[in-house]
């Protein structure tokens, strides 16, 4: 292919790196659904555990073996509503959980042959229909007469907003974005969600009624927590993580050193990929699953050369074995044990490489740099060091909640330090920052605000 | 290699595996496939009286799957052969002529009356056949005519036409029983008594499969309406068993050659048949399902199985394990086993643990210190057998006989003594010891 090989007149970041064709082809769904005869087949593999580790390994505690048990017997609507009564995202998390550190982990088929259950791929087998058909799965409470404000259209708001609704409350949502759906819209690498599947789930979501959607509201400039505490009877924050870390390095003001969520939301956004810019060589700093994302999309992109750098080793990676292995059969490099330095810029003020600096587990434990330097060419340098809270535009009642690492504290009913409002997801200090994490808290803290709103109901 | 030659009733074969009477064994053609595939014989499909009967012109078969689409039972309403007799008669005559090595068993049904015995039989036999078999299980169609079944659950009307067989007969009868009964036993003495020289069994079960789930009939469906056919296949071989090891062990029917039939599928099931008290055994189903070709595993796995126990000849086997069936009456009482679960092996499904809990006797643990762990609880486990059958692990739950010291579950030392039922303290009719 002339397209990999370097050349002088092949511009350093230029769009149109491969044809629309092999885009389109590199870009189509990682794994494909089950058919009818291989799901009766993978569903037959599953043991019907008792107190089944796979669900206990499960955050949302979704009943696995009934649901396979469900699809064993053709049952594929009732193995829907087991799935989704846990977790509203079930859809979702079929395509993006990595069940290869959750539910599969924990099969006990691995201990005798190394193959596990594949719980994933028959989750979606279950969840399809239900989106495909529009089935409607679930119904409302008598109306409570109470109303809730959710602030963030994400995995939490959306899965505390369908519980609330099912529960009689009404909901508000105040989403920031032109379309509701959070990092499930923006964030998910685009070969894990295709056809539109996040905007497909969030329409089935919202068919339960009672929850009505605002677009454009921002905590903060549209809409201040102050508020909605007067006006509403409770409040639910699933506000994400809006901010980016920075390197905190010489240079990082180059042009051409961008943020990896930012260039993720753009592929979701941008309906001919074939139009967007992509640089030759390309340097991604962190471990976790949007280092892993930015670089593998990158390199679908026609990327010629991709690292991942990241300063500790792969078993402190955040991305998964599984995520790491499958950068690495995409081409992606993945170097550890080196911090970035020094942004080097052409005389442009563009980037043109990267100094890291060696690194070791010091004396006292802690990470350190052992003083050997080295360095990469690259046109675009993409920051994947993790998000943070950002919810400084709001300075009321929002700047005394109580924080912990950053994050917001919340007890075990996700309840903030502020009476009357609760918050989940990526913005709290709890779990782990995946989708499946933040459906869990939505659902916790709705059931937690239930019963502040309701008393025990039987 | 061990030698599987076998003679039943004086009729040889190269191995003990015929077809049975059934679409398989239809018409030249296919037993002509069977035999350069290598079964040992056939049973020619059920001739009958001109004119020919009629079949269905849809579905004759249904079948239970498990989730991989492996029949594990099948269902039939065939009825006997729809071709003229002389058609048959020609055929069977070319065909026993081409391969004379080979078994080859005429299954005739015909109406209850003596003349036409006596006109049917001596015309058959012209063929050169070997033997016949007298079709009194067919539970569908024919019986509602008077035949098949009809005739099989009804000892009196075996034994009479055993005997109009007989007498015109002169090579051997074979009498092929229907399980469609409460007791396999009346029957099989009837041919006795009628001068059967053999029995084969089973036939097919009264049997329908399911329901069509969209339309709420019966499937399958000949234009809306089933009736029922008759069950078939692996399914049914623990139930062909227990009559095949019946008739071999009751002293009204020991001695009486049998040729078992039922779920034949693998070299197995016909050491369990040929164990149990067949001398020979007939397949179908699973010649319907794989082809003819599964006989390179029937032939080459028995005779391997023979080798590795040191026996020389199918004969060897026969009847084997029959001293081992008895009645309930008779099972030692004071004999303990006990579940073992071997860790090692232990995936840690907790299977064992819920079916022994929910169903049986609390006697497997869930969590030993705080961990995931079943163990079998001595004090508890009455050595059912229930999660030994529902591991999914193979050897990993075991049954070990308690030899010595003192049962835990109810504090009584094992005895070596035998002391069954019929001496029981709580058994009111119980003999004296």
């Amino acid at each position: 292919m002339t397209d990999d090989a370097p050349s002088e007149k092949t511009s350093d970041v230029r769009p149109g790196r491969l044809s629309a064709a092999e885009i389109e082809k590199n870009f189509s769904d990682l794994h494909p659904p089950l058919s009818r005869a291989e799901a009766l087949i993978e569903a037959d593999r599953c043991y019907f555990c008792f107190d089944a580790p796979c669900t206990t390994a499960c955050p949302t505690g979704i009943d696995i073996p009934a649901f396979i048990q469900k699809i064993r017997s053709d049952n594929i609507r009732g193995s829907a509503r087991t799935i989704l009564r846990e977790n509203i995202m079930g859809g979702m998390c079929a395509r993006v959980c990595p069940t290869e550190v959750l539910c599969e982990e924990a099969c006990v088929r691995n201990t005798l042959e190394d193959k596990p259950v594949n719980i994933g791929l028959l989750q979606r087998y279950a969840t399809d229909p239900v989106f495909e058909q529009n089935l409607a799965l679930f119904e409302r409470a008598p109306p409570s007469g109470r109303k809730v404000a959710v602030v963030g259209a994400g995995p939490a708001g959306l899965s505390c907003a369908h519980r609330l609704a099912m529960l009689g409350h009404d909901v508000v949502v105040f989403s920031r974005d032109e379309k509701p759906g959070g990092l499930n819209e923006y964030g998910i690498a685009a070969y894990k969600t295709v056809d539109d599947f996040a905007q497909r789930e969030l329409a089935w979501i919202l068919s339960i009624g009672g929850i009505d959607v605002r677009h454009g509201h921002s905590l903060g400039s549209d809409v201040t927590l102050d508020q909605l505490r007067k006006q509403y009877d409770a409040v639910f924050l699933g506000a994400g993580l809006g901010g980016v870390n920075e390197l905190d390095i010489e240079g990082e003001s180059a042009a051409g050193v961008l943020n990896g969520v930012d260039y993720i939301a753009e592929l979701r956004r941008t309906r001919n990929k074939a139009t967007l810019p992509v640089g030759r060589r390309i340097v991604v700093i962190g471990g976790g699953m949007t280092a892993i994302d930015i670089a593998v999309q990158s390199k679908l992109l026609g990327a010629e050369f991709v690292d991942i750098v990241y300063r500790r080793g792969a078993a402190e990676m955040g991305a998964s074995r599984y995520e790491q292995e499958l950068a690495r059969t995409r081409g992606v490099t993945i170097r550890h044990w080196a911090a970035p330095k020094r942004i080097l810029a052409d005389s442009h003020g563009r980037v043109s490489g990267i100094e890291f600096e060696r690194t070791t587990i010091g004396a006292d434990g802690a990470i350190a740099g052992t003083g050997e330097c080295w360095s990469i060419d690259a046109n675009i340098v993409f920051r994947a060091v993790g998000q943070k809270l950002d919810m400084d535009s709001d300075g009321g009642d929002a700047q005394t909640l109580q924080r912990q690492g950053g994050k917001l504290s919340v007890d075990k009913e996700f309840r903030t330090s502020l009476p009357g409002v609760w918050a989940g997801g990526d913005c709290v200090a709890e779990g782990a920052d995946l989708t499946v994490t933040a459906v869990q808290h939505g659902k916790l803290a709705a059931i937690s605000i239930d019963r502040f709103l309701c008393g025990a109901r039987k | 290699m061990a030698d599987l030659n076998t003679t039943f009733l004086g009729i040889s074969s190269p191995n003990p595996f015929w077809l049975a009477s059934a679409p398989p064994t239809d018409k030249a053609y296919n037993v002509n496939r069977a035999f350069e595939a290598g079964w040992g014989g056939v049973v020619w499909k059920t001739l009958g009286e001109d004119p020919p009967i009629v079949n269905v012109s849809g579905p004759r078969y249904g079948a239970i799957h498990s989730n991989e689409r492996r029949v594990i039972g099948l269902n039939n309403i065939e009825l006997i052969t729809d071709r003229p007799l002389k058609v048959n008669l020609d055929e069977i005559r070319r065909v026993k002529r081409d391969w004379p090595d080979r078994a080859l068993v005429v299954s005739v049904m015909l109406p209850m009356t003596e003349q036409t015995w006596a006109k049917f039989v001596p015309m058959i036999e012209d063929t050169g056949a070997d033997a016949f078999e007298l079709n009194f299980g067919c539970p569908h169609g024919m019986s509602e005519r008077g035949m098949g079944s009809a005739v099989g659950q009804v000892p009196e009307y075996i034994r009479m036409a055993t005997e109009w067989c007989k007498k015109y007969a002169r090579i051997p009868v074979i009498i092929k029983l229907t399980p469609n009964v409460t007791s396999i036993l009346p029957p099989a003495q009837a041919a006795l008594a009628g001068g059967a020289d053999a029995v084969s069994l089973i036939n097919t079960l009264n049997s329908i499969m399911r329901v069509n789930y969209d339309t709420l009939t019966m499937y399958p469906a000949t234009d809306g309406k089933g009736s029922h056919g008759g069950y078939c296949g692996p399914a049914v071989k623990p139930i062909a068993l227990h009559m095949v090891a019946e008739i071999a062990r009751r002293a009204e029917t020991k001695g009486l050659p049998i040729s078992g039939i039922g779920g034949i599928t693998d070299w197995r099931d016909a050491v369990d048949f040929l164990a149990l008290g067949a001398s020979n055994v007939q397949v179908c189903t699973a010649a319907m399902v794989y082809g003819f070709r599964i006989i390179d595993d029937l032939t080459d796995g028995l005779s391997n199985f023979l080798e590795q126990k040191g026996m020389s000849s199918v004969t060897e086997l026969v009847g084997k394990a029959v001293p081992s069936v008895t009645d309930w009456q008779h099972l030692n009482l004071g004999y303990v086993e006990k579940a073992v679960i071997d860790q090692d092996l232990c995936i840690k499904c907790g299977r064992c643990h819920v079916v022994c809990e929910d169903t049986s006797h609390q006697a497997i643990t869930h969590t030993v210190n705080g961990e995931r762990r079943f163990e079998v609880i001595d004090a508890e486990c009455v050595g059912c057998n229930l999660c030994v059958s529902v591991c999914p692990v193979d050897g990993c739950l075991t049954m070990q006989p308690l030899t010595s010291g003192v049962d835990a579950r109810t504090g009584r030392a094992v005895s070596a003594e035998h002391a069954d039922w019929t001496t029981h303290p709580n058994n009111p009719m119980r003999k004296q010891s």
